[in-house]
């Protein structure tokens, strides 16, 4: 009986480029989330690397400040929206099934459009670039009225942010309905993997945040070509009132981030220091508590556009309560790795960097939560620093964990665990080189989005550019092992680490195009956390 | 199976309809966000009273100057200045103050004023009757105007402000396209 199915299967499988288009397999879509992301993550770099290359030298070498913005602008646009959302959302899409037992995402179809819009999407937004004007200079917070001084590409970022928003809220919808409706029997919510769970949750900040960025955006478009006056001051209108609507989502939006990688290291460390995680209830409540806080810190990225003294202390305390939950995730951690049988294969080097280079992360972060403080750091390049510890280091470097650590399961074989290696302390060195000076910068007054710098910057912008290309080229060794883990190797066995829990790895590697037809038997050990 | 269907078209309506109502919440933040300036005193918003209502209490004695500042925005070609640079007031009597305004343009053009007061816990107890903000003002090429505010500062203003700027922006007014 189940021969025949597989026969029938093979039959309508489409190939060749109908099996991409028309994909509706969670595995398909899975790959090519993440190769789109991996695309995007390249063109977002190679503006970081204009950007550095810039900021080498203090004066104007190759670009003009105009472009220099956009640069800056479309950097944080592709990486946030292109690069590690859609990069989240491919391993959702390829690990929740396996790890729950279903045998696909519960809308398919939904998942196949939600990805294809995608490319539509940053095709607008890089089209920008090319038009009269300029693309959008203005920072990616879009705050009016400058960016409404944007030229033809005004409304081209508008629909780009709306088809962003649209595919992120289907996949997020997906996920949810995956995971409240086709787990396997005896799953229950809290035998869950982690990684599904911070999925859950981030799912949900999803739906919670980013419809009030699309409805911030339409106030804007509307602003500016329907005669309304949300942000318009001489309408009776407040530009500071976008900051507001904006950042309720931005802050979300910095969990949408960084929750999933949570969900990664959370995984992976207890695979290689060979015990279960330590305090898995206390995660999953962590992880909830930071959602749900995230919705109440939104101003403290605004201190200083003027505010009641009380609600400054409001949103002060409530960043600080944000550390506590992100503390115990630490601990927990490390009370994990405590006393393990620990072997360094790159997916621990890469959770290890993340879990002390994300404190690092988090450190800055409660410097800039403490509102006098932040009057002084505000718009510095200390703000630039902090956020790409806790995204770079932080959510990429938790990435990087995870394809190595599911490469086996993806392509069937091992990639080049040397090389990786070589991957992990290049990338590891030249991102501190690169980001861990610009504290100093920023402390010492350089603002940020400024193409031209005071002459005593020079060094330590210099030794940030050097980190900058190092970092950058250190990528292309990741796209290598990829392709070359891709085509062939040392082959993987079903259960790939010896460490390592969890239903995807009782499926053979590479998984094969249908899985768990038929619910999984679970048993005890299969469901201990 | 089937179970399994109708659970995923529940939740995916239900998830649905969570989406259009965040959206319309992003909207609502908008009134929200106008009642709290009400009630905070946030942004500067100065208040309205019509002169006369209420019990008149006696007035105590104290003097807070008040500071006047103007401003232009943009390519507005217009000049505004303050008749006055600053005034000291009594709190609980109405003054006048006037601000001219020229037009520099060889063109009509239309201007609209925005007041703010700071500092911001100020604004809660600086009480117009008259104003000309938040109206549309015309302006012949080259005309120039005397443009009325009358107030009072109430007496309950906190003891700690002993001085406080009220400011005039005039903007472009939202279809004025000369």
């Amino acid at each position: 009986m189940s021969t025949v199915a597989h026969e029938h299967d093979h039959h309508h499988a489409p190939t060749g480029l109908k099996r991409w288009i028309f994909s509706t397999n969670h595995k398909d879509i899975g790959t090519l989330y993440l190769i789109f992301s991996l695309m995007m993550f390249f063109i977002g770099g190679a503006m970081a690397m204009i950007i550095r290359a810039e900021l080498f030298q203090p004066g104007l070498q190759f670009v003009d400040p105009q472009f220099y913005n956009s640069m800056v602008t479309v950097h944080a646009l592709i990486m946030i929206f292109g690069a590690v959302m859609p990069a989240g959302v491919g391993l959702a899409n390829w690990m929740i099934p396996l790890m729950i037992g279903a045998p696909d995402m519960a809308l398919p179809r939904m998942n196949n459009m939600s990805f294809w819009i995608l490319p539509f999407g940053f095709a607008l937004l890089i089209s920008t670039l090319f038009m009269n004007g300029g693309g959008p200079a203005g920072g990616w917070t879009m705050y009016p009225p400058l960016v409404l001084q944007l030229g033809d590409a005004f409304p081209f970022l508008i629909f780009t942010v709306h088809i962003l928003g649209v595919s992120s809220i289907m996949g997020a919808i997906n996920i949810i309905a995956t995971v409240f409706n086709m787990r396997a029997p005896g799953m229950t919510l809290m035998k869950m993997p982690l990684f599904v769970w911070t999925w859950v949750i981030t799912a949900f900040l999803l739906i919670a945040s980013l419809p009030v960025l699309a409805g911030a955006v339409t106030m804007l478009l509307t602003d500016k070509y329907f005669g309304t006056s949300f942000f318009n001051a001489a309408g009776g209108g407040d530009p500071v009132l976008f900051q507001h609507i904006f950042w309720f989502f931005g802050h979300p939006e910095v969990y949408i981030l960084a929750l999933p990688a949570f969900g990664i290291v959370s995984t992976i460390i207890p695979t290689f220091a060979r015990k279960p995680l330590f305090g898995y209830a206390s995660m999953v409540y962590a992880t909830a508590s930071i959602a749900i806080l995230s919705f109440f810190v939104w101003a403290h990225h605004m201190f200083t556009v003027g505010m009641p003294i009380k609600g400054e202390l409001f949103f002060m305390y409530a960043t600080m309560l944000i550390a506590v939950p992100t503390g115990v995730k630490v601990f927990n951690w490390m009370a994990t790795m405590w006393r393990g049988a620990m072997t360094f294969e790159a997916p621990m080097l890469f959770s290890i960097a993340f879990v002390i280079l994300f404190t690092i992360g988090g450190f800055s972060g409660l410097m800039l939560g403490i509102t006098p403080v932040d009057f002084q750091y505000h718009d510095t390049y200390f703000v630039v620093a902090h956020f790409h510890y806790v995204l770079l280091t932080g959510a990429v470097f938790s990435l990087m964990a995870a394809a190595y650590y599911w490469l086996p399961k993806w392509t069937g074989y091992m990639y080049d665990e040397k090389l990786a290696k070589i991957h992990f302390w290049l990338s590891t060195i030249a991102a501190n080189v690169l980001f861990f000076p610009q504290h100093f910068l920023g402390l010492a007054g350089m603002p940020r989005r400024i193409p031209d710098y005071n002459i005593v910057f020079a060094d330590f912008n210099m030794i940030s550019s050097i980190g900058g290309f190092a970092y950058g080229i250190s990528q292309l060794l990741f796209v290598y092992i990829v392709i070359k883990c891709a085509l062939g190797g040392k082959k993987a066995k079903a259960q790939a680490w010896e460490g390592a829990k969890g239903l995807e790895w009782t499926v053979p590697s590479p998984a094969p195009f249908h899985t768990f037809e038929t619910p999984p038997k679970l048993t005890k050990s299969m469901l201990e956390n | 199976m089937a179970s399994k269907q109708r659970g995923v078209k529940k939740t995916t309506t239900i998830l649905f309809v969570v989406t259009i109502l965040m959206f319309g919440f992003g909207y609502a933040m908008v009134p929200l966000y106008d009642a709290f300036c009400q009630i905070t005193g946030l942004n500067g918003k100065t208040q309205r009273v019509t002169e006369g209502a209420g019990e008149a209490s006696p007035l105590i004695d104290r003097e807070v100057r008040i500071l006047f500042d103007s401003n232009v925005n943009g390519d507005l070609p217009w000049r505004l200045k303050p008749s006055l640079k600053s005034l000291k007031v009594q709190p609980g009597k109405f003054y006048d103050a006037t601000y001219t305004v020229t037009n520099m343009a060889n063109v009509p053009v239309v201007g609209q004023a925005i007041p703010s007061v700071s500092p911001q816990v100020a604004s809660l107890y600086f009480k117009k009757s008259e104003c000309f903000c938040f109206v549309n003002q015309v302006l012949e090429p080259g005309e120039t105007k005397d443009m009325l505010v009358r107030f009072e500062v109430d007496q309950d203003l906190p003891k700690d402000v002993g001085a406080l700027t009220l400011s005039y922006t005039f903007f472009r007014a939202k279809g004025d396209n000369s």
